[in-house]
């Protein structure tokens, strides 16, 4: 297990498109090990995707079931060739990301969500996820389509009826 | 280190303030920090972080002049990356009336509330306005606890919430 780099703007690794992961090695297995222990070793991060660390392919680690209050949860995750093939609702809420540093901003971002993906062993994954973890998932899938929450920070005027086109049409 | 100064302009609004101002500075090879600008009632106010050297008062004053802006120049201590990350909200809608303010945060204050940003807005109709505000701060204190305090102020509709930052 190694606590890896974690890449901070404006590295341009961070806009690419990560690929599929393929091949469900023990090579991968270990690499989700150490992109957790990465997770774990910075401030209280709730979730983490391989390009963050340069691994450009489409895996990401959330696990949400430590909020000060708590939320609906399905606790550690693992997700592999996620896809988001539901989504339903909008609201705003406050964001940061371990690519950058001493900034948060507030994203709106849908409430519902379905997604599909795979488990470090190729198997079949289904989830429903709401509110705090739906976010969490958006913010960290955004990082497999070389997307970062400051690409999507409204201010808090911002009307959000007028936004929901943009909410519906997914990646913007 | 850096040394800031804070600029403070004022003006009724018009269009090409923050380009022609921010065009000056870097011209007079002045840096921005963090800024907040906005129209408040007509009215363009810009609050800006500068810093570099020299006097900038010859470089911003002919913009002012120029835009109509009333124009401060502070010395300030502090700089930047000193964000405190807020971890509660308060939204508070009420019949506009005089003190609505003073009391919220009054109670606030009490409360060992830190503000960290406060917008307020006057909606409704001229004949029977509505006084909005939405405030974000950070408190040690229990949601609940501020909770109860503001609820003794009796007609307005005040909500706490938490705001939980996502980090990932
Ligand atoms: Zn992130």
């Amino acid at each position: 297990m190694a606590v890896l780099e974690i890449l901070t703007i404006p590295d341009e690794r961070l806009k690419r498109v990560s690929q599929p992961v393929e091949v469900f090695d023990d090579e991968l297995r270990a690499f989700i090990d150490d992109l957790e222990e990465t997770r774990l070793d910075g401030p209280a991060a709730v979730g983490i995707a391989a390009p963050q660390v340069g691994r450009e392919q489409r895996i990401l680690i959330m696990d949400v079931s430590n909020t000060r209050k708590p939320v609906p949860n399905h606790g550690y995750l693992v997700l592999i060739n996620p896809e988001i093939t539901h989504w339903d609702g909008y609201e705003m809420g406050r964001e940061g990301c371990l690519s950058v540093p001493d900034y948060t901003g507030n994203v709106i971002r849908a409430t519902h969500i379905k997604v599909k993906a795979q488990d470090p062993h190729g198997q079949p994954l289904e989830y429903e996820m709401e509110g705090y973890e739906a976010r969490a998932l958006q913010h960290e899938m955004d990082h497999l389509d070389g997307m970062l929450f400051i690409d999507r920070v409204v201010s808090r005027r911002t009307d959000l009826f007028r936004r929901k086109v943009y909410q519906k049409g997914g990646k913007g | 280190m850096a040394e800031w100064k804070m600029l403070t302009l004022v003006g009724e609004d018009r269009s090409g303030i923050v380009a022609r101002l921010t065009d000056a500075l870097f011209r007079g090879g002045w840096n921005l920090g963090e800024a907040s600008m906005i129209r408040l009632g007509g009215n363009f106010t810009i609050m800006m972080m500068i810093s570099g050297s020299g006097d900038v008062q010859p470089v911003v004053e002919p913009v002012a002049q120029e835009m109509g802006l009333h124009l401060h120049i502070d010395e300030i201590s502090g700089g930047l990356h000193q964000h405190l990350v807020p971890n509660v909200q308060v939204r508070v809608t009420g019949a506009d009336r005089a003190g609505i303010v003073a009391q919220v945060t009054g109670v606030l204050a009490e409360s060992g509330f830190n503000i960290l940003e406060l917008e307020s807005d006057v909606a409704g109709s001229a004949s029977k306005p509505v006084y909005i505000m939405n405030i974000q701060g950070y408190a040690d204190t229990t949601l609940e606890a501020i909770e109860a305090a503001l609820n003794e102020l009796g007609d307005i509709d005040v909500s706490v919430s938490s705001i939980e930052t996502l980090i990932g």
